[in-house]
């Protein structure tokens, strides 16, 4: 097939500029933050002189250091169990007819789609209710913290963790786990040695867009958190608001840098996925 | 063929049957964790806002559920929230529309790139996309902060100094920076599904290049256009922490004003009934992206 019919001259010229001044205004400023926090300037957009001093207060300073412990205790935790319940949903919706299913799948995209400050609005007054009731009721005393952070992270996640694996299972027929099964496996067997490496890969990309979204999330962590209880975001973000300085910038990249480790790995996931597809065709 | 081997030779409806309502159960067991997780952590909260926003805020900043009324939806008609609101929309539609014409001719651009350079493109959108929001609106209040590089630039320029932070413009600009991907990939995704020999042809029946835009590309791509849109403004309209980072005081937008409600104001029922409100506009949006047959959510 020759190409088709393509824009010349100026119209041409226009696209390509147009592109170059899109990945610029993508990247100059999450280059110039990198820059910026090697600099010894105070102030935090000026150039004084390298310097590593900010990334030493970052490993001395003890609330960025608690704040990092429990986002990671947090976005580890969250993932697991959403990677499991995502999973069991998408095998449920690809694989299986059964009553209530376009409630199910329509409720699951709810999540995805819900603005950040409605969700945050709603674990708020969900968990003052559900304390107050507990205190009513059983006389137990128990405010937010570790525990709302991670069932608010989970109920997020496992919508997305679902998306991906679906669209794994989508494109793989089911006849290899019939096989398996005419073979004298249990479902146990046929589910632990043939579907799940065959979906693996959409698996682990559902994990680590779990895990990015955990990471990630400022509003509503910032809602259902208790004292002594902060993620690294949301303590960076009351940061902000009292005021910029060069350890914020610091902060900024090591996050900057935890994500793009993520979504580096999710590509890669991605394109294992897409190479064993090829070989299933 | 498969389906053959793996029944038995005599298939009676009973055993049929069962074997539907067996394969029916098993699917719905695997969804009952997760249909009970968002019954329970989902649904009961939505719930739950629902309650508060019909319900009167006490003299301690407490919240009455007794006596239902419609008062907090009555606040929303009051200037203050109106304003709020409609900066909010008109805010949101900016972004809209600076996104729409930044994001199509880059989305066309690489819809007409040969694959592996469309993917590598692709790519290199992909990683700000799912870099942290909270970093990348951060790296803007370093950039336009006071002796920032963007002053420096502009003093250098000769263009005097140049106060863009904590305004709105600063707002909207940051919002761009954050949603652009949104629109870039459903457009993409739009553009790249239509087959572009339809615009040669056009061009060999005399379509000026502007025409065959207008009267082909444009109508084929709409689906992608509008699921942009959707996909941008909607969290702009909700946006908290681009006007928190990079806005001012004049800038309060919904988002920020419903926090407001919640954690300092403590007028519970004004927040739940405006955070009903986005999620309704959100919901009536999404159902029009559906009725127009989007599929790339």
């Amino acid at each position: 097939m020759s190409s088709p019919v393509l824009p010349r001259g100026s119209a041409k010229l226009g696209l390509t500029v147009n592109a170059w001044l899109i990945y610029l205004f993508f990247y100059a400023p999450i280059l110039l933050l990198v820059v910026f926090s090697f600099s010894a300037d105070k102030n935090v957009g000026r150039w004084g002189g390298f310097t590593f001093d900010w990334y030493r207060e970052f490993g001395q300073n003890d609330g960025v250091q608690s704040a990092l412990g429990v986002s990671i205790r947090v976005a580890l935790v969250s993932t697991l169990v959403a990677v499991v319940l995502g999973t069991m949903a998408a095998l449920s919706l690809e694989r299986f007819t059964f009553r209530g299913k376009k409630v199910f799948d329509a409720l699951l995209y709810l999540p995805i789609i819900i603005p950040d400050v409605t969700m945050a609005v709603m674990m708020l007054l969900f968990f003052a209710q559900f304390f107050d009731l507990l205190d009513a009721w059983f006389g137990l005393s128990l405010s937010k913290g570790f525990g709302s952070i991670v069932i608010s992270h989970i109920a997020f996640s496992i919508s997305f963790v679902s998306v991906v694996v679906r669209a794994r299972l989508a494109g793989m027929d089911d006849t290899l786990e019939e096989a398996s099964m005419d073979l004298y496996a249990s479902r146990w067997q046929a589910f632990r040695y043939v579907t799940l490496p065959l979906i693996f890969p959409g698996v682990a990309g559902g994990a680590l867009l779990a895990l990015t979204l955990s990471l990630d999330d400022v509003v509503i962590t910032q809602f259902v958190a208790g004292p002594g209880s902060t993620t690294l975001p949301v303590f960076v973000f009351s940061l902000i608001r009292r005021g910029v300085t060069p350890l914020i910038n610091a902060v900024s990249v090591i996050m900057l840098a935890i994500s793009i480790v993520l979504v580096a790995l999710s590509l890669f996931a991605d394109r294992s996925k897409r190479a064993s597809a090829k070989v299933s065709n | 063929m498969t389906q053959v081997l793996s029944h038995p030779e005599e298939v009676t409806p009973e055993f049929e049957k069962d074997a539907a309502r067996a394969q029916s159960r098993r699917g719905f067991l695997m969804a009952l964790p997760t249909f009970v997780y968002l019954g329970l952590f989902f649904v009961l909260p939505f719930l739950i806002v629902i309650v508060y926003s019909f319900a009167t805020r006490n003299r301690f900043g407490g919240t009455d559920l007794s006596g239902w009324n419609f008062e907090a939806y009555r606040k929303l008609g009051d200037s203050v929230v109106r304003d709020i609101l409609f900066r909010s929309i008109w805010l949101a539609l900016i972004t809209t529309i600076i996104c729409l014409v930044l994001a199509y001719p880059f989305a066309y651009f690489i819809a007409t790139r040969r694959p592996a350079v469309r993917n590598l493109m692709l790519v290199f959108v992909m990683i700000p996309f799912w870099s942290n929001f909270l970093v990348r609106n951060y790296a803007w209040r370093v950039l336009l902060g006071n002796d920032g590089p963007v002053s420096q630039l502009s003093e250098v320029l000769g263009l005097g100094e140049t106060r863009v932070l904590f305004t709105p413009v600063a707002v909207v600009l940051g919002l761009v920076y954050g949603f652009l991907p949104f629109m870039i990939l459903p457009l993409y995704a739009a553009i790249e599904r239509i087959d572009l020999r339809l615009m040669e042809a056009s061009r060999d029946l005399y379509a000026s290049g502007w025409q065959s835009f207008r009267r082909v590309l444009l109508p084929l791509s709409m689906p992608g256009v509008i699921a942009g849109s959707i996909l941008v403004f909607v969290p702009s309209l909700g946006a908290y922490v681009t006007p928190e980072i990079l806005g001012g005081a004049k800038t309060t937008l919904l988002g920020s004003y419903i926090v407001t409600q919640f954690l300092t104001a403590r007028n519970w029922p004004v927040g739940a009934s405006l955070s009903f409100v986005l999620m309704a506009v959100m919901l009536a949006a999404t159902l029009v992206y559906f009725r127009k047959g989007g599929r790339t959510l």
